[in-house]
């Protein structure tokens, strides 16, 4: 049997984990969240276990149990800092791991966040990625004071009015993640001449305008940031749904997607691809990772009781959109690697507290995929698309 | 009794695109790349400076419809670039320019206390308005803002991005794990701020940093600016570094502080200033006519003429004599993208002064554009700049300076090790930092908690 195609591994990072009570584990720092060295050690430890990348959680909002509205509640992790301010706060003190923080579409300019991600790729000698990420939370919008959006509530997410709002909100990412790849391209890499001879420090035919024009704005360029490192840094988000896996299908390199079980692997992986040829994709490296919510540990017993201990003290058993594994780590490889097979090509886990499941994930999991062969033993690139397997693009402005 | 002297206030800025640096150089590296901004900062932080600065245009130039290529071009993202220093150095004050127009209150806030809280309470904000169309083409709301309204907003910005900062008094996090009681308040962050600009109101997100609020810039040199200054900042960059210049801009601005209810040790004046060092006053003085040359080629003697005279003189001969055509008068069209335009407040007076001064000592284009553009502020022997820098800040000219070298990234090494231990020496700079916050290094009182703000509201 051939041996399969290497796995790709991340961790997504939100405060102290994704499980409600984590903060309240023994080793969480829940006094340090907002700190640099907080952010510093854990993505150092995601970068001990060679992971890829790590994403990095972000909101507009104060976090809230109530999807689209504010929960009020003293019981959980409230309060955080700008993903993007984050990832560059560690890019310098880490070498090899790429740094993936989330950004917010329906109420940010892509001229800024292009040249924030380009500028992160420069700090971080090639290794950022920017995941994108909409939002119809009408209380976030109001904190922008621009738009005005229905109040929804989760039965209204089914009727045509919201999946209008959806839908639109969706096409909105794809032309925002347009503008912030022309941006990218705007420089062509050997803009910059430096010729003494005449002058001239750039070449202006190696600058572009974008000229980009849609239904919600339009951008001139080029960007004020030349071309970053990875010439395209990564973009991903997150594809559950039909609506949702269209935008990775259209404009992203990794897409998020949150199956059941292998069979609902399959389906899942089945539409972004059919997507991805529908626009025209179909000869792209696009990654799909699975989003797992994981508790483990090095017996299933020991991990079950932590899962246990966390829900008691949480008062209700957790629930997520995506899969909640509780287990051995020697389980989890075998169901990562019976997922691949299904057609997954990595997978984000969301640790449900941390350290401990990041650690279980680095010091546990890791060492058992790198057993059986399926798992990287060093940095083989020093780049994110280098690790990701996507070759560096030119500018699709360069005449070649 | 003599009062004992004031201290001085010292800020590296990153070199600019502008003709000041001399990218031609073989000394001069990269504008872009991250290690450029990590020397820097580290030169800064070696020699004890109050915090390195980085200026920001969201534009590319253009002269002549053409995107301006003799300057260097290209400039990271603000809030990115300090964020990553946080990492790379311990005391040094991390300021960044950011524009009040092209940009929201909310997302702005969360950015600078993000930014303070990364770096232990070391961020600070220079607000400027550019409101231009031309800029705000690569935005979602175009040239929105009509020139006369820009300080308008920059008040309501600033006021909107005050009022978020002091949502969180600073307490409300208990993080208890035995209780389970992780936030005191559930209502932190509640805000709400309406006027004829914005519209806002919910729970900021993000907790009160270690400063309060970023430290405040300002860097507008009109009426309304410098009385949105004396309002609001807590410091001015200004471009009057010179005896009598700068004395009179001091006194002026300190002296509208009263007004809004301040005392003159509450904004510190910071003048922008260029150097050239050697070990002689007279090595000085030619080296700093061999870095005019480079700062001013004949193509560069050209745009600048083109600047104020809002025409293409691209057919002139540098090395030639002034043109006798006068400026067209009128909006400006030939350059845009440079805030340094609007400075010509008379362009045909001001052409006719440098015709008057070319005629008069002889002078070519280029020769003319060396002597009346940017010459640098201090130039001499380690113990004449030290001295210089010295008697401007106790002539109450300044409070301190904002050093702008001519090369990337390094300009600023020689003045680290040779200027400093003399300003030391003399007991007017630092030789250790003592506080932790920019706040402590500028000799600012802490901020009183919020909902008690320090200032009276303009
Ligand atoms: C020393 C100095 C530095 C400035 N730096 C910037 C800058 O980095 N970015 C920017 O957009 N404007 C900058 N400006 C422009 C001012 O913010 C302001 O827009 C301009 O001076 C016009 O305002 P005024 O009419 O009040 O002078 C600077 C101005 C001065 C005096």
């Amino acid at each position: 049997m051939a041996s399969p195609p290497p796995l790709h591994l991340a961790v997504a990072l939100d405060g102290a984990g994704w499980h409600p009570a984590a903060w309240r584990e023994p080793r969480a720092r829940p006094g340090e969240l907002l700190s640099g060295r907080y952010w510093v050690d854990v993505i150092s430890e995601a970068e001990r276990g060679l992971l890829d990348f790590v994403t990095i959680e972000d909101g507009l909002s104060l976090q809230s149990a109530r999807p689209g509205e504010p929960d009020l509640r003293r019981d959980q992790v409230r309060g955080r800092l700008d993903a993007t301010l984050i990832a560059a706060r560690v890019a310098p003190v880490t070498s090899a791991i790429g740094l993936v923080p989330t950004v917010i579409v329906t109420h940010t300019e892509p001229f800024h966040v292009s040249k924030a991600i380009a500028s992160l790729d420069y700090a971080s000698g090639g290794r950022a990625g920017v995941r994108v990420r909409v939002s119809a939370a009408r209380h976030e919008a109001a904190h922008f004071g621009r738009r005005d959006f229905p109040a929804l509530s989760l039965a209204d997410r089914a009727r045509s009015r919201a999946a209008g709002l959806v839908a639109d909100l969706f096409d909105e990412a794809a032309d925002y993640v347009e503008v912030v790849r022309r941006l990218w391209d705007s420089w062509q890499d050997d803009a910059e001449i430096r010729d003494v001879g005449t002058g001239r420090f750039v070449d202006v035919g190696r600058l572009h305008y974008i000229d980009f024009s849609g239904r919600w704005f339009s951008v001139k360029g080029p960007s004020i940031t030349p071309r970053p490192p990875q010439g395209q840094p990564v973009v991903a988000a997150l594809a559950h749904g039909s609506v949702a896996s269209r935008l990775t299908a259209r404009s992203a390199d990794v897409g998020f997607v949150t199956p059941r079980d292998a069979q609902d692997v399959a389906g899942i992986v089945a539409e972004i691809r059919s997507e991805q040829r529908a626009a025209g994709r179909a000869g792209e490296l696009v990654h799909i990772f699975g989003d797992l919510v994981v508790f483990l540990a090095s017996d299933r017993v020991t991990a079950g009781r932590r899962k246990a201990r966390l829900d008691a003290l949480a008062g209700a058993a957790y629930v997520s959109d995506a899969a909640i594994f509780t287990g051995a780590a020697g389980e989890l490889a075998d169901l990562l690697l019976d997922w691949q097979q299904a057609g997954l090509t990595g997978f984000r886990l969301r640790p449900g507290a941390i350290p401990d499941d990041l650690e279980a994930i680095t010091r546990l999991l890791v060492p058992e995929l790198q057993h059986r062969g399926a798992f990287r033993r060093g940095y083989e690139s020093p780049t994110l698309r280098g690790l990701l397997g996507l070759p560096r693009p030119a500018s699709r402005y360069a005449v070649a | 009794m003599s009062r004992p002297p004031k201290q001085v206030h010292l800020a590296a800025h990153f070199p600019g695109v502008n003709n000041t640096t001399v990218w031609s150089d073989p000394k001069a590296g990269s504008q872009i790349e991250f290690s450029s901004f990590a020397h820097l900062a580290g030169t800064a932080e070696r020699a004890k400076f109050d915090f390195l600065f980085l200026a920001e245009g969201l534009r590319l130039r253009e002269q002549n419809g053409r995107i301006y290529d003799l300057d260097v071009v290209g400039r990271p993202d603000t809030f990115t670039v300090l964020a990553a220093l946080a990492a790379v150095t311990e005391h040094l004050g991390l300021a960044g320019t950011i524009n009040s127009t092209f940009n929201e209150p909310y997302e702005v806030a969360r950015q600078f206390a993000s930014l303070d809280h990364l770096s232990g309470g070391r961020a600070a904000w220079n607000v400027v308005t550019s409101w231009d169309a031309f800029t705000g083409e690569n935005f979602r709301r175009g040239g929105f803002l009509p020139q006369d309204q820009r300080y308008q907003r920059a008040r309501a910005f600033l006021h909107a991005t005050w009022q978020l900062f002091d949502s969180w008094r600073g307490d409300e996090i208990a993080a208890d794990k035995e209780s389970g009681l992780f936030l005191a308040d559930p209502r932190a962050g509640t805000f709400q701020y309406r006027d004829a600009h914005f519209d806002i109101a919910g729970q900021f997100d993000v907790p009160r940093s270690p400063q309060g609020r970023p430290v405040i810039f300002q860097a507008g040199d009109s009426d309304e600016g410098r009385e949105f200054a004396a309002s609001a900042a807590d410091a001015i960059f200004s471009r009057h570094g010179t005896l009598t210049a700068g004395q009179a801009f001091y006194a002026d601005v300190k002296g509208r502080l009263g007004r809004h209810g301040r005392t003159p040790d509450q904004l510190l004046i910071l003048p922008a200033a260029t150097f050239v060092l050697a070990d002689t006053d007279s090595d000085a003085a030619e080296l700093a006519h061999q870095v005019r040359l480079q700062q001013v080629s004949g193509a560069t003697a050209i745009a600048f003429l083109e600047q104020l005279w809002n025409r293409d003189l691209s057919g002139y001969d540098p090395d030639g004599p002034i043109p006798d055509v006068d400026p067209v008068a009128g909006e400006h069209t030939i350059a845009r993208g440079r805030a340094s335009v609007r400075m010509y407040r008379d362009p045909v007076a001001t052409a006719r002064e440098w015709r008057a001064k070319a005629e008069a000592e002889n002078l070519s284009i280029r020769e003319l554009i060396i002597a009346v553009t940017g010459r640098q502020s201090f130039i001499g022997s380690p113990a004449s700049i030290a001295q210089e820098i010295n008697e401007l800040v106790q002539a109450d000219a300044a409070d301190g300076f904002i050093l702008v070298p001519h090369i990337t990234p390094g300009g600023l090494d020689d003045f680290a090790d040779k200027v400093v231990p003399l300003l030391q020496e003399r007991g007017v700079f630092r030789t250790e930092y003592e506080g932790s916050t920019l706040r402590d290094h500028l000799g600012l009182a802490p901020l009183t908690r919020a909902g008690l703000p320090r200032r009276a509201a303009s």
